[in-house]
This record gives structure tokens, sequence and C-alpha cells, in this order.
């Protein structure tokens, strides 16, 4: 494995406003990597940045080690080998199907241009919608036209922006593995840009968290929910509350749901260094359990049907509120008082913040 | 009173109400069902006799047309055509790719007054043009000053390639609003997806974004093809003799209708292949449309290629623009210290007069038209509807020919049967009136005020006339207090484009008015034959200025 690409501390900005600051990240030869957050927060900017679309005013991005964007310089997109797939597409719409996949071969000769489209079309099951024009086709065809269009002609990476955000919510779980297997099987290193959680950790091997313009934290999947950086990703990913605790041992921390044991997970300090300080404690709804032998009583104030359980939103005796998932065949009411006990083996705590 | 609205079951009036109104509504709706073919009757009257005498042919006239006039007529429109398409597609084309890709100083002044011409009619472009390069012109007169000769290779500006440069100047802005439409849309984000698969700017403007735009490019240069196979003015004072002026001369120099009538229908063939042609391309267009692409960042030109860029819409504007007005308000200065015409206030009047009627006529038919599509989705109405709008497509002295032959008629019939039994000779009771006009104007002007009715009234959905339904109000009540109010600025936006399309509508004016009633188009028209410049200014730029009314509401509505 290489590294593909690099975003060293790079920044953008329209005149005085800074859209992207200082944000850095790798992604090695195959990956696929995921830029997650809300809109606004810059993220379609990086992507056009790495395009070669956007200039950049400090920092470098290197691809395959080659420096392709820094301040006062800028490869255009047409020599970076980078095939992009724009969030409506934008497919040509007097070209049909076969037209457009085509037409970044244009320096093949034609025999070569006829076979690695038809090898596409026929990978990616397009074959009998290739005489068509774009606008005959379904969202989820269109997209894939789109993507097979930017990987024809090989690009080194491909950039994603959105690419589910036109579609039926239903279809978006289906084509977004769909779109890894086919990046897998082909082996291709991928940069997708997306809101969505859900999308992102069913697509992406690395995901980045984007807030403002900031790199929040760049990991996979697991390392973000189970060793957020920060408040904000504990905040973003996954669901939780954080209520006061403090550490006792290097694996005990003291809460108002009783004491947790388990391995303890700073950013920055070691277990060691914080005991004995005062900490706020992440809370994951499977971390409360429900129990009704248990003497800790917390009253529900909320809850929400999933399915199999409910996510019940629970007072503390402080006014303190957590989550827990508990099976749905418990159907309390709400103002019920029920009995729970935390089950942790894994705690999360971060410096505690006065204002909580 | 409580009490008296209780013992009274509520359901039963509402009961008896909805059953009488639905009876009484069913007789109205059929009303509304017959309306536009009345309407669509109207409109091919003059359709149907100009082209009856197409087939009905005049073997003698067509004999002296072919050995006289008719191969100049054919190879003038030809070149002038071809001129104009040329002209108006380099310029409407790339001035449209400049202002909605590129930053470049003053891209944003240009983007929106590049659309200025438009409120000058090509026939005022043509005089100034005239009076400013011809050989007595201030141009000539102070370079033969300068050099001391006779600039005997000043190119003679009126000529061929003279009327379809004026033209051009006149009729870009129709390929720069549509293809600013098709390049503001996608341009950039395709321009970019060429880029990402390894396309330079220059072969992804040319492989991509020109085939991509091809149906709106066409679809405008075929308006300003229909605008300059329409025109009569510009020709006319250049003596550049095409169908429209031919038309006249033959009708009014040597009073053959019937040769004029024969004329009209050679002409009306050549605009309809050019409207299916321009309604293929719209065909395409409507399955080109993508979503409109998030806002996307302007490229940034600078050095040498930012001034060039700067200097080319500068120069157009100048051109088009900003020199017939300088020109125009110092011969009115001129014209003004000798004196006012008195008469320029009574052109005035009638213009306005005129327009005015023509504007609340037309708009109170393209209302009822757009209701009763409204009533009437079926297709027998809505190709009804189609057919009311072709007027637009006729040129004005093909229209004047139409509408003046079977209203003469009507005219003969109507006083010999009066005469017949009252025995009063009445004289003729339509020609000399304004409504051969007015029906003309309608006829003409019914498409520009159809459709932002139509759009408008799309606005006010079924469930808004459910909704007020549910409430209790229907009939005249919900037209007064739902349709009218939310039609209101749309109803006003149609009445001023028919307003200022009339004001400077020329040749059906001339050709239908009646005798020594003038307007100020038709004023400017007389002025100019006559090489009476500055005379004819002040008439002239009061038409730039209404004109220019329109003008600023495209403007406000392409810029939000």
């Amino acid at each position: 494995m290489s590294t593909l690409l690099e975003l060293d501390r790079i920044s953008h900005a329209y005149g005085a406003q800074v859209i992207v600051n200082e944000l850095s990240f790798e992604l090695e030869k195959g990956e696929i990597g995921c830029l997650l957050g809300p809109s606004g927060c810059g993220k379609t900017t990086v992507l056009r940045c790495i395009a070669g679309f956007e200039p950049i005013v400090s920092g470098e991005i290197r691809l395959n080690e080659i420096s392709v964007s820094r301040a006062g310089f800028v490869l255009p997109p047409e020599q970076r080998r980078v095939g992009m797939v724009f969030q409506e597409y934008a497919l040509f719409p007097h070209l049909t199907v076969t037209a457009n996949v085509g037409f970044g071969l244009h320096r093949s000769t034609k025999a070569e241009r006829a076979h690695r489209v038809a090898e596409l079309l026929q990978i990616t099951g397009l074959m009998e919608v290739a005489n068509r024009y774009p606008h005959e086709l379904s969202g989820g065809q269109q997209q894939r036209v789109a993507l097979v269009r930017a990987l024809a002609p090989y690009p080194d990476l491909i950039l994603l922006d959105e690419p589910f955000s036109n579609l039926d919510v239903s279809l978006r779980e289906y084509l977004g593995q769909e779109i890894r297997e086919l990046l897998k099987k082909l082996n291709i290193t991928a940069i997708l840009v997306t809101h969505d959680q859900a999308e992102a950790f069913a697509v992406a091997d690395k995901i980045g968290v984007m807030h403002a313009g900031k790199m929040m934290q760049w990991g996979s999947a697991h390392e973000l929910y189970h060793h957020p950086a920060n408040r904000f990703i504990a905040d973003f990913i996954g669901q939780g509350t954080l209520i006061p605790g403090k550490v006792t041992h290097s694996d005990k921390v003291e809460t108002e749901l009783g004491t947790l044991a388990g391995n303890i997970y700073h950013p920055g300090h070691s277990s060691r260094e914080i005991a004995g300080s005062q900490v706020d404690v992440l809370i994951r709804p499977d971390d409360v359990i429900h129990d009704n032998d248990s003497s800790l009583r917390a009253v529900v104030v909320h809850k929400a049907f999933r399915g199999a359980q409910f996510l019940y939103t629970l007072r503390l005796a402080s006014g303190q509120s957590v989550l827990s998932l508990i099976s749905s065949h418990h159907d309390h009411a709400i103002g019920e008082k029920i009995g729970i006990r935390p089950q942790t083996d894994h705690i999360v705590v971060f410096d505690r913040v006065n204002s909580q | 009173m409580k009490n008296d609205f209780s013992s009274v079951n509520p359901a039963a009036i509402s009961d008896i109400q909805q059953h009488s109104s639905y009876e009484a509504g069913y007789g109205i709706r059929r009303a509304w069902r017959v309306f536009p073919f009345l309407v669509a009757g109207v409109v091919l009257v003059p359709v149907c006799v100009v082209f009856a005498s197409f087939l009905s042919p005049d073997d003698e006239i067509w004999q002296h047309l072919i050995s006289t006039t008719l191969p100049s007529l054919l190879t003038n429109t030809l070149w002038l055509s071809l001129g104009v398409i040329v002209g108006t597609s380099l310029l409407g084309v790339s001035l449209a790719w400049f202002t909605s890709v590129y930053r470049f100083p003053g891209y944003r002044f240009f983007s929106w007054a590049l659309f200025l011409p438009l409120a000058i009619p090509a026939y005022v472009i043509a005089f100034v043009a005239l009076g400013t390069f011809d050989y007595t012109g201030p141009v000539q007169t102070s370079l033969r000053h300068w050099f001391n000769s006779d600039l005997l290779w000043f190119p003679d500006i009126r000529s061929g390639p003279g009327v379809a440069i004026v033209m051009t100047l006149a009729f870009y802005p129709y390929v720069y609003l549509l293809s600013r439409d098709a390049f503001l849309t996608q341009g950039k984000r395709l321009l970019e997806v060429a880029q990402s698969l390894g396309f330079t700017r220059q072969q992804g403007f040319f492989r991509v974004v020109l085939p991509m735009a091809r149906p709106w490019i066409v679809a405008g240069i075929m308006l300003a093809l229909m605008e300059t196979l329409a025109d009569f003015g510009t020709v006319s004072i250049f003596n550049y003799d095409t169908f429209t002026t031919a038309i006249y001369k033959t009708w009014f120099g040597m009073f053959s209708l019937s040769t004029a009538s024969q004329l009209a229908s050679l002409l009306i063939l050549i605009v309809l292949v050019i409207i299916m042609t321009e309604q293929r391309f719209r065909l395409r267009m409507r399955f080109s449309e993508s979503r409109k692409s998030a806002r996307v960042e302007r490229i940034p030109l600078t050095g040498w290629q930012a001034m060039a860029v700067t200097g080319f819409a500068g120069t157009v504007l100048f051109f088009a623009f900003a020199l017939p007005i300088i020109q125009l308000g110092i011969w009115a200065m001129d014209a003004l210290t000798i004196g006012l015409d008195q008469r320029y206030l009574e052109f005035a009047w009638h213009s306005i007069l005129l327009s005015v009627l023509a504007a609340l006529i037309t708009c109170l038919v393209a209302a009822m038209l757009a209701y009763a599509a409204r009533l009437h989705s079926d297709g027998y109405t809505r190709f009804a509807i189609r057919l009311t709008t072709v007027g637009y497509a006729l040129p004005g002295a093909v229209l004047a020919v139409g509408i003046f032959i079977p209203m003469a008629w009507l005219d003969n019939l109507l006083s010999d049967w009066i005469e017949n039994i009252s025995g009063v000779e009445t004289g003729l009771l339509i020609q000399g009136t304004l409504t051969v006009m007015l029906v003309a104007y309608m006829t003409r002007f019914l498409a520009v005020s159809y459709f932002p009715l139509e759009s408008a009234l799309q606005r006010v959905t079924r469930s808004i006339d459910e909704a007020a339904a549910g409430f209790g109000v229907t009939g005249w009540s919900m037209l007064r207090m739902i349709y009218f109010p939310m039609l209101k600025s749309s109803l006003f936006t149609a009445a001023t484009l028919v307003f200022v399309d009339v004001m400077k509508e020329m040749p059906i004016t001339l050709m239908t008015r009646p005798f020594d009633w003038d307007t100020l188009a038709v004023r400017i028209f007389s002025l100019t034959s006559e090489g009476q410049w500055d005379q004819a200014a002040l008439p002239a730029l009061t038409l730039i200025l209404t004109g220019l009314i329109p003008i600023i509401l495209l403007i406000r509505h392409s810029e939000t």
C-alpha cells in the first residue's frame, strides 16, 4: 500500500471568507475516503480543490507524491487523472449513454474505446440502455452512467460529490453498497462527500468529519464512534449524552449512574494521567440497560419506536438525561419510572466543561 | 341571532347552493369551451386569406413578378438572412458565454446591459446608422476634413452588408438571451466535466458546451430570423427590397392588393419553415433541461484576455445602444432649438391611445383564453389555443394584407345590406376606424400577453381553487378575491409588453390606419424616407424610452 493522495494543511478562501481551514488527510491507494459534515462545512470545496477546480491559498495537495496544488499554482484539472461524479451528474444531454461513457477516451483508438465502454457497461449492467439518452434513464441509472463515465479513462482517483442526494431514500443504501463493491472490484481509490452518516459508514473505509472548514477527525467508522477526538465528534457520530463524573481509578469512573468500569479513553491523555479528575462521560444508548431489580430509577420523558427496540430518553434524579435502547417488549408510558443500570466496558471521557 | 342560525340545518343550505351553482356553472363552462375556437378562427382568417391567394395563383401576376422583382427579392432575403444568422450567432453566443462563465472588468454590468438594445426598434438603429455613417453624416464629413480627401475607401453603409450589420446589432439579444440561459444553467458544470475527463477548457467549450447549447442557440437564431423577415422599417430606410417592402409598394404604389397578397403568401411559407425548425429545437430543449446546478464560481480572466473581453462587450454595447441614443439626443436637441413640431403631441397621443386600447383588448382575450385552458384541458382546446398564438410569427405586412381583405369585404357587405333595408347610404363603416388595426394587433400580439398570463395562472393551483371553494368563495368572487390579486402583476406585465410592441409596430399601422392618422412610428417612417433624421429623433427617443420598460422588467426577472 502506498499513499496516493495527501492534503497537507490546505486552506481555501473567497476573499476574506475562509472556506477550508488548514485541513489535512491522506488516502492510500485503493481506499475509499469520505468527507462527512453538515451542508456548508466546506466539504464540497475540498473535493473541488482536489479536482483542481479551485485554487488553494496555503498548504499543498500531492497526488502520487507530485505537488498538484499549492499557493499560486494549480495543475489544470485535465492533467490530474482525477475523475469526478457531480452531484447532479451533469450528463451530456445530447449524447447517448455509450457516447457519454466514451467521451473521456478521446486519446484511445476507436476499437479500444468501444471495448472499454462495452466492458464498463457490462460490469454495471447498463448494456441494455447503451443507446438511450440521459433523460430516458432512471435516477439510479443516470448515477451509474456518471460514475462509469468518470471511471472510463482509468483515473487514479474518483471524486463523488453527494452521489446519492438525488435518489430515493429507499435506494440509497442499496446503491451505496453497489458502488462500494464496484470500486473495490476495480481497485479504485475514491473520495465521496456526504452529509449522511449511514451513507458514509456503508461506503467508506476512512471518514473525515468536517465542521466549519476544519477537519474534526479522520479515521475509520469504528474509531470515530469509539474513540471520538472531541465533543463535536461524540455528538455528531451516533447518539449519546454527556454526564458529569469523576475518574477514581485508571479503569473506574464515578457517575450518577453508579461506578462505571472498563477501559477509559480520553483524547490526548492516558487513563492514568487523568485519575482523580472531574470529567464528562459519554453515555451511548447501549450503555444503559433496563433492569427492574435495579435501585437506580429514571423517568421516561420521551420514547421513539425503532422496531425491535424503543429509544427511551430518561431523566435521572439530578435532571440529567440519558438515552437507552430497550427491547420493544418493554412498552413504558411517558412519565413512568423504570429501573436501569449501566453496562460499559469502554468509557469515553472528556475534560469537564464548567458550564455543563 | 345565533339561535336563528342553529334552527336551520346548515348542510341543507349548502346543498341547495351547490346544486344551483353547479347547474348555472354548466352552461358557462360550455361557453368557455367554445371561446378558444372563436379566437382561433379570428386569428386564422388572415392566414387563410393569404394562403388562399397562394393556392389560387394569378399567372399573370406571377409572370410579371418573376420577370421583374422576384429574383432580387429572393436573393436579397437570402443574403440578409445569412448575414443575420452569422452575425447574431457570433455576437450572441460569444457574449453569452463570456458573461455567464467568466469574470472580467464590468461583467456584472454587461450581463444585463447587453439586453438593452432590445429596447431600440431596428428601424431606429437603421436610420441612426445611415445618418451617422452616410456620405453626408458626421463621421465621413469629419474624416474627409481630416484627410482632406474624398474617402473612396469608405464602405457604403447603404448596402446589403450594412442592413445585415444593423439587424445583427438589433437582433443579437435574442441569441444572447437564450444561449445565456443555457450556459448559466449548465455551462460551467459541463466544462468541468470535460476537464475532469482530460479536455482543456477550449476543447471542452467546442466539444461539449456548444453542442449541448445548440437547441437554445438555434431557437435564438430563429427568433432573430423571424424578426428579420418581418422587418419592414429597416429595409425600407435602407432601400433594400425584401418581401415586406415589396408588399407595401405593390399595395400602396401600384394599388395591386392581389399582387401584395401573392407576395405575402410566399413570405408566409418561408416563415412557416422557420417556425417548424424552431419548434423542433424547442422540443429538444425540453429534453436537455437539467436541474439548475448549484452556483458555481466564475473563472477569472486577467491581463490582455480580460481587457479584450471587456473591450469587445463594450464595443457591441456602444454601437447597438449608446451611439444611437447619443446621436438621437444630439439630433433631438437640434430639432428642438428650431421648435417642437406641433403635431408631435398629436402623434404621441395617437400612439398611446392605440397601444392602450390594443393592450386592454389583447390582455382581456389572453386572460380569457388562459382561463378557458384551465377549465378545459382537452387536446382540442389546447390545439385551438396554440393556433391563437401563431399570429406572432406572421410578419406585420402579411397580417395587414390578410386582415384588410376580409375586412373590406365585410365592410362592403355591411353597407350594402344597410342600404338595402334602410335606403341610407352609410359609406364604409369599418375602414376608416381603428377596428382593422386593433384586430390586427390582437392577432399579432396575443402570444405576447398569453404566455405570461398562462404561466401565472399555473401558479394558482387547483388546491387553491378548492381551498377557496371550501370557504364558499366561487364564481365571480373567486375571480375577484383569488385570481385577480394573484394575476395582477402578470396582467400588468402582459399589458406592458403589448403596449410597447404596438408603440413601435410599423407595417400594420402604416398599412391599415385611417387616412392621415399618423402615429410616432408612422411619422418616423415618413420623416426618414425623406432623410430628415433630426426631425425623427424625438419620436424615436420616445419609443426607446417606452421600450426600456419591458427590458427592465426582463432584466429584473432574469437577475432574480
